[in-house]
């Protein structure tokens, strides 16, 4: 197939590709509810980048302490009130948006990166490399995430890069399934077959001819995971294991804001439909790029 | 007025590229007592005909234009789903193509089967012939003697015993024949057969063929025989209605028809069939591809392909001519019976 | 059916001596030295080296893992440094509560869940699909720690009808112990006082603990339904005549259920180690709090022994479903 393109028909190939991508993008915009995701998304995106420039109180993002403003309900100066501080906990929130992504980008994509690694060379090799790799994956699965996590980043120290790699650790055995499934089928495949038969090496055959045949399930399962991915590192940060203050992280903020209920509600409140908010952004963006790029999945 | 009868039927279909045009005015009357060959390629339309008589056609994405079906003199197209379920039990049976998906695979067939006879005994009560006042369990029982005898009929050996076995316990022709005793537990009318033997291996076929046949004797059932197979139709249809791209071209009795095939596109099928009697190398078919149903060609669909075609083909459908008694042809170059032959 | 839980069963035994392998490794890989964390920081070095030997952890990797897997087997499932106490029986006292909180919340579930994805599924694309996605979505998005301090906030502190946290008040004497499960004990005791009491301070618990599951289920049940709706012998069985009602709620359903079972069997496991955070926010003297605990000071045991019940637990459970899975699906069966 790839070996012997034409090029007409490598043409035909660009056009018939361009017409599912219209396509794709047809159904994403049948969907409203992704649409809502992806304006999320961007918003997330937005605040991330330009956040600790936008908001109104930047000094507070470093720490900064003012006594005199403590506990103010919310009003026009302070949209979402202070905190015990004084700091702004609009400003906190925005300035939380940089930590989540982060997070939970590179918790995704260590994760993927292992998980496919993994999934690639048991799915390629296949007997005893594939059992051994594929029955470690089977009982990670069976453990519980959050507490190895929470395990292995007490035992790392506080800190958004030991709560990262904590996170990734449990994180790839779900690729590694996925990856190893799609290497097996992919195998099988004429043009596979075809470059092995070439003489090209596994490397090669690997990075390729079967991985970027197999991108378009991982990014849907990335994008899946992004909010659950946000979701840990909060949950960490809630559970006092993770992030710790003074870098603005939202699980963080909600564990401390929770000793100040009920009087102070706005503390919790506002963290909290930050967390709730992403989550669910990444939550409809994943789901309607699984409708479109996943097949299998449609109805 | 025939006991089915479909008159001028256009069905289009909503998809993500328009509106297709699936049935572009489909004209058909089946009698009780004759079996009808619907034969035709691939999405010519001849399955979506079957299923518009038991209005089984999802809608939306379908849409019915325009056009009657007369079941029985009842309006089909005009009746209520409540008044369809009970025509779909008890006058109108269909069977599908592929037994091994169309059988329940969590449900004992028994199960599925006295279901079946429950609910043809509620639109027709002499379909297990008990008393009204009759208790659950009793028409249960009943009705399960009912599937027993059905099973029996169809040629299920061991009935009694194999009634309470699963799907993926029966071959591919024993759940056909479950399917079939299914279809006319209800004792219906009128049969729709989707490519009932497409799926089985060639052996069982005939087997399968032979019982609709003696079943269709003994109900006088009409019967819709949908099928790409030209042998089956010579063999057990006594009509023949070859569609193309959602229009009937030529239908009519099996003789006629077969002996005279009038219609471009019928004689091209004929052609395609294999033959003992060919040589190698002469089995022909028509070049080209089925026309595209958003924008249908202008005209007669099957001109772009056709050998013969002229320039008035395209100008606009070609009204529909008896070259006999009965057999009907929807082409121009076609000459109503009793004129000089062209 | 009988030789097919057999075999079943016997294959969990590679699995169990896995996962506790899996376990002793990623706790001896862990960094942190829980001798010296535990001795305290004026302790000699002469002190931790007997501290260490006390705990074997001054022996070869192997022999360490041959003390504990014997020592799993034999009740011993080491002592939790800080508490002093046998892992085995902080485990029995807190266990009872974990369990009691999953189980009504999955019962909540997919009681809720099933109908509710059956539901979507047949009045797709209209308003009770709409409504059931989208709710669904949130629901999963919900932070559970976050749900739960809004209905403390809601519920418990303004409106005041339900108890802040913990699991039974303090001031009064609890059921005695037959399951652990404090519902359950306080009707076999008959004392429906108590029973109302333990439903008070169970309900927040164990709705903020359902609501993802619930949210899980009803889509999964939803793609199911949809999918078998698209069979074949759906369309046959409306060729048949047979109604709407029986078609959805018998022979769409039955076939729905068994692959919804798989993920309520995963969600299961997958909850029991979730109850952390709502066990931290309600207070709840479950397996989660106790693993908190543990983990904040470093103390290894307790860990090692609640992520060994956990994963125990959750094979457990798949096999249970496995074993439904095999009642639902007739070919599983005989094969």
């Amino acid at each position: 197939m790839s070996a012997s393109a034409t090029p007409d028909a490598r043409a035909s190939a660009v056009a018939a590709r361009r017409q599912n991508w219209r396509r794709a993008a047809y159904r994403f915009q049948q969907s409203w509810l992704s649409i809502v995701g992806l304006a999320i998304v961007v918003l997330l995106f937005v605040a991330a980048v330009a956040g600790p420039s936008l908001v109104p109180y930047p000094a507070d993002i470093a720490g900064g302490i003012n006594t005199a403003t403590r506990f103010e309900a919310p009003s026009i100066a302070h949209l979402f009130g202070t905190n015990e501080l004084g700091q702004d906990v609009f400003t906190l929130v925005i300035a939380g948006a940089r930590i989540s992504l982060l997070s939970g980008v590179a918790v995704v994509v260590l994760g993927a990166l292992a998980g496919t690694i993994v999934g690639a060379l048991a799915g390629y090799y296949g007997g005893w490399t594939d059992e051994i790799l594929m029955r470690i994956a089977d009982l990670k699965l069976t453990l519980p995430s959050l507490i190895l996590a929470m395990a292995v980043a007490a035992a790392l120290g506080a800190g958004l890069v030991n709560t990262i790699i904590a996170i990734a650790l449990t994180w790839w055995p779900g690729y590694a399934r996925l990856v190893r499934g799609e290497v097996i089928a992919k195998k099988e495949e004429l043009f596979v077959q075809v470059a092995q038969a070439l003489g090209a090496g596994t490397g090669r055959i690997l990075r390729r001819h079967i991985l970027p045949n197999i991108v378009s399930p991982i990014i849907v399962k990335m994008s899946l995971d992004m909010g659950f991915a946000i979701l840990t590192v909060a949950s960490l940060g809630f559970i006092g294991i993770g992030v710790k203050p003074p870098t603005p992280e939202w699980g963080s903020l909600l564990s401390i804001a929770r000793n100040y209920m009920p009087d102070y509600w706005w503390t919790a409140m506002f963290p909290g439909l930050a967390i709730f908010l992403a989550v669910f952004g990444f939550n409809l963006l994943g789901d309607g790029l699984r409708d479109v790029l996943d097949p299998r999945a449609r109805r | 007025m025939a006991f089915l009868d479909i008159r001028d039927l256009h069905l289009a279909m909503r998809t993500f590229e328009g509106e297709a045009h699936v049935l572009n005015g489909i004209n058909l009357s089946v009698e009780r007592g004759e079996i009808w060959g619907l034969v035709g390629e691939t999405g010519c339309g001849k399955s979506l005909t079957g299923l518009s008589i038991s209005r089984l056609v999802p809608s939306p994405p379908g849409r019915y234009l325009r056009g009657e079906i007369r079941f029985a003199g009842q309006d089909l197209l005009a009746t209520p789903e409540d008044g369809m379920r009970r025509l779909r039990g008890g006058h109108i049976g269909m069977i599908f193509q592929d037994p091994t998906t169309n059988l329940n695979p969590a449900f004992r067939i028994g199960e599925q089967m006295v279901d079946v006879a429950l609910h043809a005994d509620a639109v027709d009560p002499a379909i297990l012939g008990l008393a009204p006042g009759a208790s659950r369990r009793q028409r249960r029982v009943e009705a399960r003697r009912l599937a027993i005898a059905m099973l029996d009929k169809v040629g299920v050996p061991d009935a009694a015993r194999r009634i309470d076995d699963y799907p993926h316990q029966f071959s591919g022709g024993m759940r056909q024949r479950v399917l079939i005793a299914m279809a006319l537990i209800g004792k219906p009318e009128l049969l729709i057969a989707d490519e009932p033997t497409t799926a089985l291996d060639v052996s069982v076929q005939a087997q399968i063929l032979r019982l609709i046949h003696s079943l269709v004797l003994e109900y006088q059932l009409a019967v819709l025989l949908i099928t790409h197979n030209l042998g089956v139709v010579a063999q057990l249809c006594t009509h023949v209605a070859v569609m193309y791209a959602g229009n009937i071209i030529e239908s009519g009795p099996v003789r006629p028809v077969f002996r005279n095939p009038t219609h471009p596109y019928t004689r091209a099928l004929m052609k395609a069939v294999p033959h003992a009697t060919h040589r190698r190398g002469e089995l022909q078919g028509l070049p080209g591809s089925v026309p595209n149903l958003f924008t249908p060609p202008p005209g007669c669909r099957l001109a772009p392909r056709c050998p013969v075609a002229q320039p008035r083909c395209a100008e606009r459908v070609p009204p529909t001519i008896a070259v006999s008694p009965g057999h009907d042809v929807a082409c121009v170059l076609a000459t109503p019976a009793g004129s000089a032959a062209a | 059916m009988l030789r097919f839980a057999v075999r079943r069963i016997v294959l969990l035994v590679p699995v169990i001596v896995g996962l506790s392998l899996l376990i002793f490794a990623i706790a001896r890989l862990l960094p942190g030295d829980p001798v010296t964390l535990a001795a305290g920081p004026n302790a000699t070095q002469a002190e931790i080296a007997d501290l260490a030997r006390e705990f074997g952890l001054d022996q070869p990797l192997p022999v360490q893992y041959w003390h504990y897997a014997t020592g799993l087997v034999t009740g011993d499932w080491g002592q939790s440094i800080f508490t002093r106490r046998p892992v085995l029986e902080d485990l029995k006292a807190y266990l009872p509560a974990t369990l009691e909180l999953v189980v009504v919340a999955m019962v909540l579930a997919i009681v809720i869940g099933i109908p509710a994805g059956l539901l979507a599924a047949v009045y797709r694309d209209r308003w009770p699909d709409y409504v059931s996605r989208v709710v669904s979505l949130g629901a999963i998005s919900m932070p559970r720690f976050f749900l739960g301090l809004l209905l403390q906030l809601g519920l418990a502190m303004w409106l005041g009808w339900l108890p802040l946290g913990g699991r039974f008040p303090l001031t009064e004497d609890p059921p005695p112990f037959v399951t652990g499960f404090l519902t359950i004990d306080s009707l076999w005791a008959g004392d429906p006082h108590a029973f109302g009491v333990a439903l008070a301070y169970l309900a927040l618990p164990a709705f903020a603990t359902c609501l993802s599951p619930l949210a899980t289920i009803t889509r999964m049940m939803r793609a199911t339904t949809l999918e078998v709706l698209q069979q074949d012998y759906v369309l046959t069985e409306r060729a048949l005549g047979l109604s709407q009602r029986l078609i959805i709620f018998k022979y769409v359903l039955k076939n729905a259920m068994s692959s919804t079972l798989t993920v309520i069997g995963l969600y299961f496991g997958w909850l029991l180690g979730g109850t952390v955070l709502v066990e931290t926010v309600f207070d709840w003297p479950g397996i989660g709090l106790y693993a908190t605990k543990a983990i904040v000071t470093q103390d290894f045991m307790p860990v090692m022994g609640v992520t060994l019940t956990i994963g125990v637990l959750f094979v457990a459970v798949n096999l249970v479903v496995d074993l439904l899975y095999g009642l639902l699906n007739p070919k599983v069966r005989y094969e």
